[in-house]
């Protein structure tokens, strides 16, 4: 389960947009543990190749959602999966977001691109008990508007804010424009007594995290999601490297106080 | 039971003097208990590791002359076994080798997957002749692979059970500097068996210490006398003496602190210009772990297997990410190489990533010398122009 990956078949296929898809697997055998929020599976694709893939959605039957934007190989091999076909996965692997420490506290979530399909858990998991968290804001950015994830689920995650924006907008589109940290004086929270959740592309992860901490949210508060090559997940192959962190191991979920040294390094 | 052949080292175990005909009965007892014997042996111009069938095999009167980017055989006189420091390999090979299968699969005739995890032949390994620095090698690679939350089967099936017996360093090489790093030249932990090789006027002998009990119950079998203080003291002032003969040295600072506070130097410019990327740092390092995947599909297409390699950091596509690799300039390269050996290795595994073998500097083709570079980069951090 940690080396060799367990039989799955996918059992459902929804595409989300033109270059990205959420497929649902059904363990063939014996399921894989359980996942938390933020962590992530070692997909195969039989014959192409291995990559991690965030899960997308938490569910108790053990079966595992995952949302896959074609890319490569190996992204492009599993998004082309429909009902029937068969994966292998291994899992679960790394430390998610710890939504333990948002307990009592305004929740922030800023996302870009497939950066919100890791988050989505995350709602699931403060919208499931909104009582026990303060203001929750989420704010998410893509190239265009066909481009957008989970579009349909955005209204429900209004408590009090969630706003898309995109880059390129089309015809009819009544979001923003622009970049997504532009939405961050629009939302409403207490900088103070928030926990920021960030997830996207790395010049997108500085931006939000330099913009909340000047508006008074505390380094520490900030967890980001990160991505580096990543071949065993089992923290022996090297390649997931940040500087002191093995990513795979130590994140891919880190306080910004961690990582904000690390990300300012060139090709570190 | 203590023959009167035994009496009692500092450390606990037993000791005794073996001569040429005692070691010759030590690699035949291993291979008695069924233990594959490694040790040195000369092939192809240099010191290698390999099976042993029996002591002769070892390099009885060769040494070496080491040097950034040169490695010679040297006939020596003494008709030493292990005057000689790291050659091109280490136990790595052994322990944590260049392939592995680590699965298999099928696919049915309705597409289903059958997956089969590579259950590692346990091998019983004997390592004849393991350099202080490299004995704290195998201890890093334990860490590495074993020390986690998901320890390695198939460096387990392999390290399980190694029977590890080391010879103290009495001839360093000109590129060694385990003084620097703590390592050697003595050894002080982790081994079966302890040998330090004493040739003077009163002959070719080992004194062997026992640092385990199945240490001391394969010394019991051997021929053997019991240790003498000539020969104790000989070999004391043998390891001393190498002690002060080390080729090279780092400077003397925190490396972890000298790497964190240098990560934009212009040092690492300069070696920029004579790195060539070759990766042959990392293969002949004995704690560099890292590793890629290969997953292969037989020609029906239905049978598919996952394999290990050893992979390079100097590697561009170690990096990638889709859009390019993270790290694509040579000098990121390097700086990664050293910045995870001398310093986030201790917040990876705690411990440093480097021994201090001076393999590295012998097998770069173009003598790049990380205890030089590691100086420049103190010079540079400090501000002063004193010379290493
Ligand atoms: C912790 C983590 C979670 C992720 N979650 C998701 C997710 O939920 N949905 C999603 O669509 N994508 C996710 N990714 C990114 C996804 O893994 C890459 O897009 C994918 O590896 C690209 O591989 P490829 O073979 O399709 O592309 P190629 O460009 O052909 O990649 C070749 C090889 O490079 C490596 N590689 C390339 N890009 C990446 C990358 N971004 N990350 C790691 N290795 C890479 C892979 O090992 C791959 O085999 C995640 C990445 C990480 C590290
Ligand atoms: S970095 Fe060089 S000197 Fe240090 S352990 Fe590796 S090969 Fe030996
Ligand atoms: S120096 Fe490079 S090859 Fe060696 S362990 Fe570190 S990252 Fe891997
Ligand atoms: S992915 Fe291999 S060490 Fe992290």
């Amino acid at each position: 389960m940690t080396l060799t990956p367990l039989p799955y078949r996918v059992v459902d296929r929804r595409e989300e947009t033109r270059d990205t898809a959420t497929l649902t697997l059904a363990p063939s055998g014996e399921p894989l543990a359980p996942f938390a929020p933020g962590q992530f599976a070692m997909v195969y694709a039989f014959g192409v190749g291995e990559i991690p893939v965030s899960v997308s959605r938490i569910l108790d039957s053990g079966r595992l959602v995952h949302t896959v934007r074609a890319v490569g190989a190996v992204s492009r091999a599993l998004h082309g999966l429909g009902p029937g076909a068969h994966v292998a996965v291994r899992g679960p692997f790394g430390r998610g977001w710890d939504t333990t420490a948002a307990r009592g506290r305004d929740v922030l979530v800023v996302a870009g691109g497939i950066g919100l399909a890791p988050l989505r858990p995350l709602l699931d998991t403060v919208l499931a008990e909104p009582e026990a968290y303060g203001r929750l804001n989420v704010l998410a950015g893509a190239r265009s508007p066909d481009d957008l994830l989970y579009g349909d689920e955005i209204p429900s995650w209004r408590r009090p804010f969630a706003q898309a924006t995109v880059d390129r907008p089309s015809a009819g589109w009544k979001g923003r424009v622009g970049i997504v940290t532009g939405l961050i004086g629009e939302a409403r929270f207490r900088p103070p007594d928030t926990t920021a959740f960030v997830c996207g592309p790395e010049v997108m992860i500085r931006a939000t995290a330099r913009t909340l901490m000047h508006q008074g949210v505390d380094a520490a508060r900030i967890q980001v999601s990160l991505e580096r090559n990543m071949r065993c997940a089992t923290g022996h192959c090297g390649h997931c490297q940040l500087g002191p962190l093995l990513l795979c191991r130590d994140g891919p979920v880190v306080g910004y106080d961690r990582a904000e040294s690390l990300l300012t390094v060139r090709e570190l | 039971m203590t023959s009167p052949a035994e009496s009692r080292p500092r450390d606990g175990g037993i000791e005794a003097v073996l001569d040429r005909s005692g070691l010759a009965a030590l690699v035949t007892a291993l291979q008695h208990r069924g233990r594959t014997v490694i040790g040195p042996t000369v092939r192809d111009g240099a010191i290698v590791l390999d099976e042993l069938d029996s002591a002769t095999a070892l390099p009885y009167g060769w040494g070496v002359e080491l040097e950034a980017g040169t490695y010679r055989l040297v006939r020596r006189d003494d008709g030493a076994a292990f005057s000689h420091s790291a050659g091109p390999q280490s136990w790595k090979s052994f322990l944590h080798p260049e392939r592995v299968r680590q699965w298999s699969a099928d696919r049915g005739p309705g597409g289903g997957l059958t997956v089969r995890e590579e259950r590692p032949q346990a091998v019983s390994y004997a390592f004849l002749g393991v350099r202080p620095c490299d004995l704290r090698a195998i201890r890093i690679l334990d860490l590495v692979m074993a020390g986690g939350r998901y320890p390695d089967p198939a460096y387990l099936s392999r390290r399980t059970g190694a029977f590890l017996i080391a010879v103290e360093c009495t001839e360093p090489g000109a590129t060694c500097f385990c003084v620097s790093m703590g390592t050697g030249p003595a050894a002080d932990a982790g081994y079966d068996l302890a040998l330090t090789e004493v040739v003077d006027d009163d002959g070719h002998r080992f004194l062997c210490r026992s640092g385990t009990e199945e240490g001391a119950d394969v010394l019991a079998e051997l021929p053997r006398r019991a240790a003498d203080d000539a020969t104790r003291t000989a070999a004391v002032l043998g390891v001393r003496a190498a002690a002060d003969r080390m080729g090279r040295s780092m400077p003397p600072v925190d490396l972890r602190t000298l790497m964190r506070d240098t990560l934009e130097a212009e040092r690492w410019d300069d070696v920029t210009a004579r790195c060539l990327s070759c990766g042959n740092c990392t293969m002949v390092c004995p704690t560099c772990f890292c590793t890629t995947t290969e997953d292969v599909t037989d020609l029906t297409g239905d049978h598919a297997e996952r394999w290990r390699r050893w992979d390079s950091c100097y590697d561009l596509d170690f990096s990638l990410l889709h859009g390019g690799p993270v790290r694509s300039s040579p000098r990121s390269r390097y700086r990664q190489w050293l910045t995870h050996k001398l310093g986030t290795w201790h917040d990876q595994f705690d411990s440093s990533g480097c021994v201090g073998c001076g393999r590295c500097i012998v097998w770069c083709p173009t003598g790049i010398d990380l205890t030089e570079e590691a100086h420049a980069l103190h010079r540079e951090a400090s501000g002063s122009q004193d010379a290493p």
